[in-house]
């Protein structure tokens, strides 16, 4: 599977540029591993850094497929208040029923790779070319997924809310549509919001009647004993045209009052969102459960189940969402 | 129209069961996270800038006569637990059987054929601001006043909470208060232009969480 028709992305060697250089001194680098070349190794954190200078914020721009778009950089230097990409996936069942992968356009912090994939379904994954987003940044990703194609999305480490030079918000904006009979598993790492970065985060999730789809959505409050930044993130998921969850959360500095008491999350410091939407729901709905002291599943209203869990740090919150979705699965 | 009507529509002994719901405070004082005054103002603090946003601005939206359906289905996608679910839509069935009564209108009429099994509590207190002749910002207020005072009376009860300093819990949320009610009904009327996408959606994952847990418990005070 791993190199199927639409590995456009796979084994091309990355360009590797390093930009605004002067605008953000001190901006944190991804470690460099010049040996993974675009592919993401069995065992290494398939980052593409490698032989960028010391000052700038790499990226990677991998794809064959990005012909006739203005180039990365051109776009970056066009709007130096922050970085505006935008990447996109579409996934298509070929004739065959295999999954392909005729759209795999990364953008600037946004690389994306095909990756090794043990059933069926197409795997993608998310490489954290650039750190970030910083204040003032714009990214957008949107993953379309035809008629009975199936694909999962992963990423190859944390995504880092930093904090950016004027206190300018970023925006990251993840839209995805699933068809009749497709099937989206969308299961990136965590979003960490750093102290200082603020950090405007809105997924939405559009199924058709037919479809499935796996979403996980994990919100860690600072690093290890570090105050969050401000973050605030709306998830919306759609089944066949109707609204079946729309959920807001605003937590860190600015908030408003109230957030990390008794009724919101109260000192937890990871919370986490897991939508399954099945058709088959729609006979049978999975029953509420709770799931330890601060984790309930719960039926939507329509053929989805939600669950919920808080918890002290990222680790013990990623234990219960996966004990949650063997369950479900 | 009478201003003097959101008195009784807000007023505590309005005979629509919401006495019997705690609004996740029982839950809470279980878990030893309300144990006094102080714990119960923030609980209430943190409820107000969530569900009871959004329970104001569905209000609104519905006071302002943006149609039932579309709200109840927002109020559905807004409120994730099933077992809350259940508990609104069982207010909002009593809250209707008594606004019929007080102030008779063909708009509560319909709502009640729409939904023989209740609508959302929200969505039902702002149609019957509407049948009062109340307005949006109205309707808001009266949601907003409930999603603090039903917790702080619940609390009176749990703890043995003195009411004056309950009481004294909800005048300080006073001016919390009147700027999650302004915000609802600008919202709402956003909703009227362009449509219920436009309601806030805030969360709170404890009050979620908690209640799915409350509904199984064998014995319990409160109902939610």
């Amino acid at each position: 599977m791993d190199c199927g028709p639409g590995d456009e992305g796979d084994g091309s060697s990355p360009v590797t540029t390093p930009t605004r250089t002067s605008s953000t001194p001190g901006r944190p680098s991804p470690p460099a591993e010049p040996s993974t070349a675009g592919r993401s190794s069995a065992a290494g954190r398939p980052f593409i850094a490698g032989q960028s200078s010391t000052a700038g914020r790499p990226f990677t721009e991998g794809q064959s497929s990005t012909a006739g778009r203005p180039s990365a950089p051109a776009r970056l230097l066009a709007s130096p208040a922050g970085v505006h990409a935008h990447a996109r996936i579409a996934a298509r069942a070929d004739p065959h029923g295999r999954t392909v992968l005729p759209v795999l356009d990364g953008e600037g912090p946004l690389a994306l790779r095909r990756t090794r994939a043990t059933g069926p379904a197409a795997h993608v994954t998310l490489v954290g070319a650039m750190s970030g987003p910083l204040g003032g940044d714009s990214l957008a990703i949107d993953a379309d997924v035809g008629a009975g194609a199936r694909l999962s999305v992963g990423s190859a480490a944390a995504t880092i809310a930093l904090p950016g030079q004027d206190g300018a918000a970023a925006r990251y904006d993840v839209r995805l549509t699933v068809a009749d009979g497709a099937e989206l598993r969308w299961l990136p790492e965590q979003l960490i919001s750093v102290r200082g970065s603020a950090l405007r985060v809105t997924t939405r999730a559009d199924v058709a009647e037919g479809g499935r789809l796996v979403l996980r959505e994990e919100q860690v409050l600072g690093r290890t004993g570090e105050e969050p930044g401000l973050l605030h993130s709306r998830l919306t998921v759609r089944y066949a045209g109707r609204t079946l969850l729309d959920q807001e959360l605003t937590c860190g500095p600015g908030a408003p009052a109230g957030w990390d008491g008794p009724a919101v999350l109260a000192g937890h410091r990871a919370v986490g969102q897991l939508v399954v939407v099945r058709p088959e729901f729609a006979y049978e709905s999975p029953e509420s459960a709770v799931l330890g002291e601060s984790a309930a599943l719960t039926p939507l209203a329509g053929p989805a189940a939600l669950i919920t869990a808080l918890a002290p740090d990222a680790l013990r919150l990623r234990h219960i969402l996966d004990d949650a979705l063997s369950r479900l699965m | 129209m009478s201003r003097a009507a959101l008195l009784v529509l807000a007023d505590g002994r309005f005979p629509a069961g919401g006495h019997a719901h705690s609004g996740g405070a029982e839950a809470a004082v279980k878990a030893g996270r309300i144990t006094g005054a102080a714990s119960l103002e923030d609980f209430c603090r943190g409820r107000l800038h969530t569900t009871g946003a959004v329970s104001a601005a569905l209000a609104a939206a519905a006071a302002l006569g943006v149609a039932p359906g579309a709200l109840d289905e927002a109020a559905d996608a807004r409120t994730p637990s099933a077992a809350l679910r259940v508990a609104a839509r069982r207010l909002g069935r009593q809250l209707l059987r008594a606004a019929r009564v007080a102030w008779p209108s063909p708009g509560l009429d319909a709502l009640a054929r729409e939904f023989p099994k209740g609508a959302h509590q929200p969505v039902v207190l702002g149609a019957a601001a509407r049948a009062a002749g109340l307005g949006g910002e109205d309707a808001a207020y009266c949601s907003a006043y409930e999603s603090v005072s039903g917790p702080a009376t619940a609390v009176v009860r749990l703890l043995s909470l003195d009411p004056f300093d309950a009481t004294a819990v909800l005048a300080r949320l006073a001016p919390d208060l009147d700027d999650v009610a302004r915000e609802a009904a600008k919202s709402a009327l956003r909703a009227v232009d362009e449509g219920v996408d436009a309601l806030p959606a805030a969360s709170a994952p404890l009050l979620e969480v908690g209640a799915e847990g409350h509904a199984g418990w064998a014995v319990r005070l409160f109902a939610s």
